[in-house]
């Protein structure tokens, strides 16, 4: 199945995929070399997700993320310099250096901020939608979180409200199993996060997270109904965090067995053997997008290590009371 | 209040309401936005599921994506149900963000006892917002200034908490024909005095105000101070008066521990000890939960008789 998807946009589904690999794994290598500041919550593994939804919005329409958000704005299109300068802490970053890597925002692209409250984005996208159904445009916004926020009181007041007001929100749940360590079994009591949307009053679909064609068809299909003024819908994408919550965490409460069984259908990997083997693309072609991704990163990483960090006194910058 | 709402969505369509109970059916549990809905329509002013912490998440989610909302939390005492979206998302993200988005966004609510509806529609929790940088702080005691500084709250980029005070909406004050705005940050003498400085807020300016006059028919000359915002503060009005009459009593109706009155009391003595004749007083609620039976209730609200007292203590 390719959706019935041009090979450019096949190509620029792929290329954003491995933007967000190659970029994830130099995180986690500077992070290493004690470059990067704080704490990391990589996104590798999850691509599909991001890539899937994003690619079914529009340039205007926005997203809120989550403090995993690396994937989301390279997704919609953030730049990549930015991205990696802010997670180094320097002036040059899309935030000057303020947010770090759990606070990532670019307006100019409607990214409209990563919180790192689990759960907070989701009210927050509730007003987006209601503030392109107030000024009668037809902007979609999609709304990250993952399925420990679904045990958030926002997700019911937001889901509710979303429902009640008809508003143009599409929530997707990217449903990783973990919250921190803790397993969903032993926080929920059902399988799928999506059943829950039968309480509002909404679509709910479960989708396999690491399928980003299918992901994307979900999204295409949720994202015209919000256009449309239909109202929400919830996807939740079942997927899989390659490596621990954050970096400090070795994450050995997964079972070796569950983990394989992930890797091996690792969403980047699926995507590519789907190109191959339906002669989509050559590997040859495949080769070259991987080459020019890792330039990419490789000049992102340039730009943020050269960039100097904010002069102190910058911390007093944007602060009005 | 309802006049300057009224104003200002006339005059912006990007500005609109949204709470509990605002609409048609209530026009409000202190009937603010009584007759507002009739006139703008139930887009832009809209009744809320009874869910505070994303009525005040959609308004930030509205705010950034360029409305100037106005949501109206129905007690003060449930924001404390908001206050991820108030304190975490709407107080940071200018500053978080490295200013790539301002939150044009105010939340207006009332506080305050003296209606016998205890603990949980009666607190003065205005300090919880002065504590959060990020915020901006209104808090008017009179029609005239209620008007202007809610015009100017919703014409400002930043977001701004709009403490109001139930026992202030039945009082009438003057309010011109023409345009104004009041200005945050500046503060207002009340009433001109030569011997003892009374910074009060809201409803216990009106109560300074009456002890005033009783402290006048024994000769003693007091000066109000009425910094109608508390973020930012007008110090500058509270230290001048207090050169100029070396002595201070603070009154607010929030709990004494870590309140408006300690913060302002901070602020004098770290500016204006040398000019201080005699101990800074303080007259504020003695940090007990507000209590429901009359007598009880009654007890613990500052009033005109322990604004009294403190003022003859400092006067000696």
């Amino acid at each position: 199945m390719t959706a019935n998807l041009p090979k450019k946009s096949l190509a620029g589904m792929l290329q954003k995929m491995l933007e967000i690999r190659f970029f994830e794994e130099k995180v986690f290598e500077l992070y290493g070399q004690n470059l990067v500041p704080g704490t990391i919550h990589l996104y590798a593994g999850e691509e599909a997700v991001a890539v899937g939804v994003c690619s079914a919005l529009s340039a205007k329409d926005y997203i809120t993320s989550t403090h995993r958000g690396h994937g989301h704005c390279i997704a919609k299109g953030a730049n990549l310099k930015q991205v990696m300068a802010e997670i180094l802490g320097k002036k040059t970053g899309c935030c000057k250096g303020k947010g770090g890597s759990m606070h990532i925002a670019d307006f100019k692209i409607g990214m409209l901020g990563a919180t790192a409250v689990v759960g907070a984005g989701l009210p927050i996208a509730v007003g987006a939608g209601l503030s392109a159904q107030i000024r009668k445009t037809d902007q979609v916004v999609a709304c990250f979180f993952g399925e420990g926020a679904a045990n958030q009181g926002t997700f019911h007041e937001s889901m509710n409200m979303a429902s009640a007001w008809n508003l143009p929100v599409v929530f997707v749940c990217e449903n990783n199993l973990y919250a921190m360590g803790t397993h969903q079994s032993r926080t929920m009591n059902i399988i799928n996060v999506a059943e829950r949307a039968c309480g509002y009053g909404i679509p709910g679909v479960t989708v396999d997270g690491n399928d980003v064609l299918l992901v994307h068809e979900t999204a295409m299909t949720a994202v015209a109904r919000a256009r449309l003024g239909q109202g929400p819908t919830l996807v939740e994408c079942k997927t899989y965090r390659r490596r621990g919550h954050s970096r400090v965490d070795p994450a050995r409460y997964r079972p070796k067995e569950e983990v394989e069984e992930w890797l091996r259908r690792d969403p980047v990997k699926l995507f590519q053997e789907k190109l191959l083997r339906g002669g989509f693309m050559l590997s040859s072609e495949i080769e070259q997008i991987e080459k020019q991704v890792a330039d990419e990163i490789e000049e992102a990483v340039r730009f943020a290590k050269e960039s100097p960090y904010p002069a102190p006194e910058e911390a007093f910058d944007d602060v009005y009371a | 209040m309802r006049e300057a709402l009224r104003e200002e969505m006339r005059r912006d369509p990007l500005v609109f309401l949204l709470g509990e109970d605002i609409g048609r059916y209530w026009g409000g549990a202190f009937k603010v936005t009584e007759g507002l809905a009739e006139e703008f329509g139930e887009l832009r002013v809209r009744d809320t599921p009874i869910s505070e912490n994303a009525i005040v998440g959609a308004a930030v989610g509205a705010a950034v994506t360029g409305m100037r909302p106005v949501a109206e939390i129905m007690f003060g005492d449930l924001t404390a149900l908001a206050m991820d979206q108030i304190a975490n998302q709407a107080a940071k993200m200018r500053y978080m963000f490295g200013g790539q988005t301002s939150v044009p966004l105010v939340i207006r609510t009332p506080f305050g006892a003296g209606v016998n509806i205890a603990s949980h529609h009666s607190q003065s929790l205005e300090a919880w917002f002065m504590h959060v940088p990020g915020l901006l702080v209104a808090v008017p005691a009179t029609a005239y200034d209620a008007k202007g500084l809610l015009k100017e709250a919703i014409r400002g980029d930043d977001p701004v908490f709009f403490c109001e005070h139930k026992l202030l909406y039945p009082i009438v004050g003057e309010v011109p024909e023409e345009e104004y705005t009041v200005p945050f940050g500046v503060g207002d003498v009340k009433k001109e005095g030569s011997d003892v400085t009374v910074v009060a807020t809201l409803f216990m300016v009106h109560k300074a105000l009456k002890a005033a006059s009783e402290l006048e028919k024994e000769g003693i000359d007091v000066e109000v101070v009425d910094p109608r915002t508390l973020v930012p503060l007008d110090k500058e009005t509270i230290v001048k008066s207090v050169k100029k009459t070396g002595r201070i009593v603070i009154v607010s109706e929030d709990c004494k521990t870590a309140g408006v009155s300690a913060e302002i009391s901070a602020i004098v003595v770290e500016e204006a000890l040398d000019h201080l004749d005699s101990p800074v007083r303080r007259v504020a609620e003695p940090d007990t939960p507000i209590p429901f039976s009359p007598p009880l209730e009654q007890c613990v609200i500052p009033n005109e008789e322990a604004i009294i007292k403190a003022v003859k203590e400092v006067v000696g």
